[in-house]
């Protein structure tokens, strides 16, 4: 069967072989602080769960206390890793890259010869992730079991990427590394806004684990007049908003909310329909993900990736319509909900 | 006892955001800080740390479409892009904007979230066609004009899927919500749940939209 891991280890090569290629960039001055830093990615994508099957750590027959072996030895070992990456990261060992490619006017010129044509390799990846997806959703091949249960869209996605590479390869014949160097402009532009997104989400687990969640559903729990159906809804709506901007995912806030506020005041304590005030109070904490620099792969990811002088650019275009939409959502709640 | 002082960590991120700190280097504190004063030993944490980054390497997958934009980008990609807005004398980067969020928000709602996003649709395709309509109605843009095109662009594709994922049943956050209710004691189904998604995809539809057009006059008035 094609597993996750079958994508894992594809995109682990890939940036195996940025490292590679940072490593022998000589006009790159920090070119061995980037070949570590996307060596240490290909490594947790590569490796990431067979650290497990390392032999055990153990420190006890030296006096020490320490005993670690399978999971517990993968966990350690990836989070060393990730402070390796933290720490490459915060103290400027990575450089931006400069990988020769086109000139602005020579793209013109391929632009202007290859025509409408250049969409088409272009619409491969989408195409394939779609077409592959449906198939495997509505037809018998989904029953054989090909492809680990909920993944299919993204092992399609990578078919998509691997199908695109062999066309464009085999009709414009560029340098055969011309791939993996343009990838490497591409990644060494965003940087370590790669990697944010993945840290934001391990540091919502360590909050979860100290019981950050519980503490902060207490005190929500507190400020709520009794009594008030439209005050509760306002807090309950606030709360999943501004719970989601602090964890930058709506997912994190939810429970929290739904088992301080949500179930024991909306739905028992005022018998409001538990369906409206799941649904549109998640809808609520995403309005709080357009607003939050923590919600990193939505905001400060493509910040990056489209060069953008304000780092926070993409939040403030948005921030004009999280604000209406969530007054929106608070008055769909109370509503529909009562 | 409730130990408040968990919320340390809360603190260090606002802060550590607000002083422009590098926030690799912010997030990592504020998870060591966190866990320490839980009371879990510098190893659990770290344990802890290490485990959820690898739980969570899907989001990197996304990456695997890099080499594919660059080379398509090699052979002038954006340009034609440009060109093709350029040649429609209906586009403006309002209404570009707004057709890619009705299309972003719809196949987001049958389950296709994957199919577009920042790496594979908004850098090579959405932006520098916004930029072009943008462009060819009011001229070369200055840099503050050309930043706020990118950033709706960027803007639109998160709106039209929050706003749309919802709708379809087997998204994340609807199994989240369906089993916290569940652990309550309301069961629900997925459908009960995602047909109430429908009115605030509505809505986001049209108070983005109105956004959008009005982008349209905020760049006509900003060059006259």
């Amino acid at each position: 069967m094609i597993t996750i891991q079958w994508a894992y280890s594809l995109a682990g090569l890939m940036f195996a072989a940025f490292a590679l290629l940072s490593a022998l960039d000589r006009t790159n001055r920090k070119r061995f602080g980037n070949a570590a830093f996307w060596g240490l990615m290909a490594m947790s994508l590569l490796g990431g769960d067979a650290f497990a099957r390392l032999p055990a750590l153990n420190l006890t027959q030296l006096g020490g206390s320490l005993y670690l072996a399978g999971p517990e030895l993968a966990n350690l070992l990836n989070g060393l890793l990730v402070l390796a990456l933290a720490a490459l990261a915060g103290f400027g060992a990575l450089g931006r890259s400069a990988p020769a490619t086109t000139s602005e006017g020579e793209r013109e010129t391929w632009s202007h010869q290859l025509g409408n044509k250049l969409f088409l390799p272009a619409l491969i990846i989408p195409a394939t992730a779609l077409a592959g997806t449906l198939l495997y959703k509505y037809t018998p091949l989904g029953t054989m079991g090909w492809i680990e249960d909920k993944r299919e869209t993204y092992i399609f996605l990578c078919l998509g990427a691997l199908l695109a590479l062999l066309v464009l390869h085999a009709w414009l014949k560029p340098p055969a590394s011309a791939s993996l160097q343009e990838g490497r402009r591409l990644i060494d532009a965003i940087g370590w806004a790669a990697v944010l997104p993945q840290m934001l989400a391990a540091l919502g687990a360590v909050f979860a684990a100290a019981g950050v969640g519980t503490v902060i559903g207490e005190m929500t729990g507190a400020v709520i007049p009794e009594g008030s159906v439209f005050l509760t809804v306002l807090v309950y709506a606030l709360g999943m908003a501004m719970f989601t901007m602090i964890m930058g995912n709506a997912f994190a806030a939810f429970p929290v909310m739904a088992s301080a506020i949500g179930v024991p005041l909306l739905i028992q304590a005022y018998g409001g329909n538990p369906a409206v005030i799941g649904a549109i109070g998640m809808l609520a904490g995403f309005c709080g993900t357009l607003m939050t620099p923590m919600a990193a792969n939505f905001n400060l990811v493509p910040a990056a990736l489209l060069e953008l002088k304000d780092q926070n650019g993409v939040i403030k275009a948005q921030v004009g319509t999280a604000i209406p939409l969530l007054l929106v959502n608070i008055a769909l709640i109370y509503f529909l909900a009562f | 006892m409730t130990n408040y002082f968990v919320l340390a960590g809360i603190l260090i991120v606002v802060a550590g955001f607000a002083l422009r700190l590098n926030p690799m280097l912010v997030v990592s504190a504020a998870a060591l800080a966190t866990g320490l004063i839980a009371g879990k030993s510098p190893i659990e944490v770290i344990s802890l740390l290490g485990k959820a980054f690898n739980d969570n390497r899907i989001i990197a997958i996304v990456w695997i479409v890099l080499p594919v934009v660059g080379l398509l980008e090699r052979f002038g990609l954006q340009q034609r892009a440009a060109r093709l807005i350029r040649a429609m004398k209906a586009a403006t980067a309002g209404r570009l904007l707004l057709v890619y969020l009705i299309f972003r928000q719809g196949t987001s709602a049958l389950g296709l979230t994957s199919i577009a996003g920042h790496a594979q649709t908004v850098r090579p395709l959405v932006a520098p066609m916004a930029l072009a309509a943008a462009e060819k109605q009011h001229g070369e843009l200055e840099e503050a004009s050309a930043e706020r095109v990118k950033s709706f662009s960027a803007a639109t594709d998160n709106i039209g899927l929050f706003f749309g994922e919802d709708i379809f049943i087997a998204i994340g956050s609807i199994v989240l919500i369906q089993a916290t209710l569940a652990g309550a004691g309301y069961n629900l189904r997925p459908l009960d749940l995602a047909v109430w998604a429908i009115p605030t995809a509505i809505c986001a539809t049209l108070i983005h939209s109105f956004r959008l057009l009005r982008l349209d006059r905020s760049l006509r008035r900003r060059l006259i």
